[in-house]
């Protein structure tokens, strides 16, 4: 059963997950985006980072299909992992589900939803958008 | 580096790898630690510096020191992941220089094959892969490795097929030497027919799970007179960290050896065409593609080329890997100490067989890459 306790500065992350919202950071003096949720801005070390809700389109920069899952996530195999360019800028790892297949490059949307075991928390997924 | 006061490796040696039931953490270094003195000719009383690395203990050099009885009053348990024993050359040797030690005394040893509850290796994910990994069910390290050859593939075009030269030529390596644990010769088609673990990367692209431990003994130049074996000095050294987490990688194809390399070997002022041997960290197949081009031994997306028609295989005309690496010899876990290991025996001209033996080789470059493709460190390595 998945479940994230978050660190302090995540909980805005995870209460906007549990509402269906992909919130990230935004730093008040350089203005780019930030994730994960940081204390301290990565790229001006600024620490005024305010939260705003992303659109959730992304773009798959790469991807990998596991086919030996392991731990709970052994009968899963085989599913696809993505590394995604969030439109706001900064990218993230999530799992791509409905259809596995996927390409660099494709695009994809944000999809808040419990996978596998009831009990298991709401997570940021993608789908990937075909034409 | 400053000619001032140099440093050279004296000593090396491993304990049994494998599988090694009949040893700990503990016993493994312990023997191979002495081992290494044994062959230097130095006294474990002799070692005022202790570097090693693992998550067997939250202080490991202070576990290892009392288990084997010294005081060292230099203690180094940096953890950088495989490549931090390249990085523990480059803090004795700054010390060595510093005037601050003389002997140092560098350990790995693991039982991840034998023990997997208490084997040495990194239990806990930092709290970031917990929270924005763990969650999604992602195997580590392969996914992430899985992801940078997926990208790299996409860019230039490269193939699994001209990757899978990597681990033929490491087991032809492998078949040179008798302490390997995977001997018998394998084809590209063999690679290509090993399971999919997690694409692109299939069974053979992956490095061995076995145990291990193994010693280097690194002296100031005012004790080399003392020592049994000829001194393989310390030319230069870099660190580099690009990330953590594989999502946090700025350029999925570029390592930190773009960045450890060129600090490296500026310092010790050799250019790529000089090297007579090359021991790069090969974790996964594409693990060396990636290094080769970063390091800059040859063009962004020109590594599956270089591989290719036995040109890193014995008697190919860049010697890589020459005991067969992780892939083929041994990975207990973290394999950067039998880089340095081999480079030092190939440099000391040590081994009878002409085939295993890199003709004349004076100059060598030692490379590790840890974590998810996060730390690297390069050291070079020469005869005179």
């Amino acid at each position: 059963m998945v479940n994230v306790v978050p660190y302090p500065e995540a909980r805005p992350f995870w209460e906007g997950v549990a509402q269906g919202e992909l919130r990230l950071q935004r730093c008040q003096d350089c203005g780019r985006a930030v994730f994960y949720p940081r204390a301290l801005c990565p790229y001006c070390h600024g620490d005024r980072l305010g939260w705003f809700v992303a659109s959730g389109s992304g773009t798959v920069y790469s991807y990998t299909t596991v086919h030996r899952g392991f731990g709970e996530f052994a009968g899963q195999a085989p599913y696809s992992l993505a590394v995604i360019d969030l439109d706001e800028g900064p990218r993230m790892l999530s799992r791509i589900v409905g259809d596995v297949t996927v390409s660099i490059d494709a695009r994809v949307q944000v999809e808040i939803a419990r996978f596998g075991d009831h009990n298991s928390m709401a997570l940021p997924y993608f789908r990937v958008l075909r034409a | 580096m400053s000619t001032s006061r140099r440093a050279a490796i004296v000593g090396v040696a491993e304990s049994d790898t494998g599988a090694t039931p009949h040893l700990s953490v503990m016993s493994q270094q312990a023997k191979a630690a002495k081992a290494a003195l044994d062959e230097a000719g130095l006294r474990m009383s002799d070692v005022d510096a202790l570097l090693t690395a693992g998550s067997w203990a939250w202080g490991p050099s202070v576990s290892l020191a009392e288990y084997l009885g010294i005081r060292p009053d230099y203690l180094d348990s940096t953890n950088i992941g495989g490549s931090s024993f390249e990085a523990h050359v480059g803090h004795a040797a700054a010390a060595i220089e510093a005037g601050l030690i003389d002997v140092a005394l560098i350990t790995y040893g693991s039982t991840q094959r034998s023990d997997p509850f208490n084997n040495g290796l990194v239990e806990a994910a930092d709290v970031m892969s917990r929270q924005f990994e763990e969650p999604y069910g992602v195997p580590l390290p392969i996914a992430a490795y899985a992801l940078a050859a997926n990208r790299y593939f996409h860019q230039y075009g490269v193939t699994s097929a001209q990757m899978a030269e990597v681990a033929v030529s490491a087991r032809q390596w492998a078949g040179l030497n008798p302490n390997a644990y995977n001997r018998e010769p394998i084809t590209v088609d063999d690679v290509l027919a090993s399971p999919m673990i997690c694409e692109p990367l299939r069974k053979l692209d992956c490095c061995l799970v076995t145990d291990g431990g193994g010693a280097v003994v690194i002296a100031a130049e005012d004790r080399w007179t003392d020592v049994a074996t000829h001194p393989i000095t310390v030319l230069g050294h870099g660190e580099a960290i690009t990330h953590s987490s594989i999502a946090n990688m700025p350029d999925f194809t570029v390592t930190g050896a773009a960045q450890s390399g060129p600090k490296a070997m500026m310092m010790a002022g050799v250019q790529h065409a000089d090297f007579d041997v090359v021991e790069v960290y090969d974790s996964f197949t594409i693990t060396v593609l990636l290094t080769l081009e970063s390091l800059g031994f040859c063009k962004p997306g020109e590594a599956g080329d270089f591989v290719a028609r036995g040109r890193i295989a014995p008697g190919g005309e860049f010697p890589l890997n020459t005991n067969g690496g992780g892939l083929s010899y041994t990975h207990p876990g973290m394999y950067g100490i039998f880089l340095l290991i081999e480079a030092t025996r190939q440099l000391r001209h040590d081994f009878a067989d002409p085939l295993r033996q890199v003709a004349g080789a004076e100059l060598a470059l030692v490379h590790g890459t840890g974590g998810m493709l996060s730390s690297a460190s390069t050291v070079i390595l020469g005869r005179s």
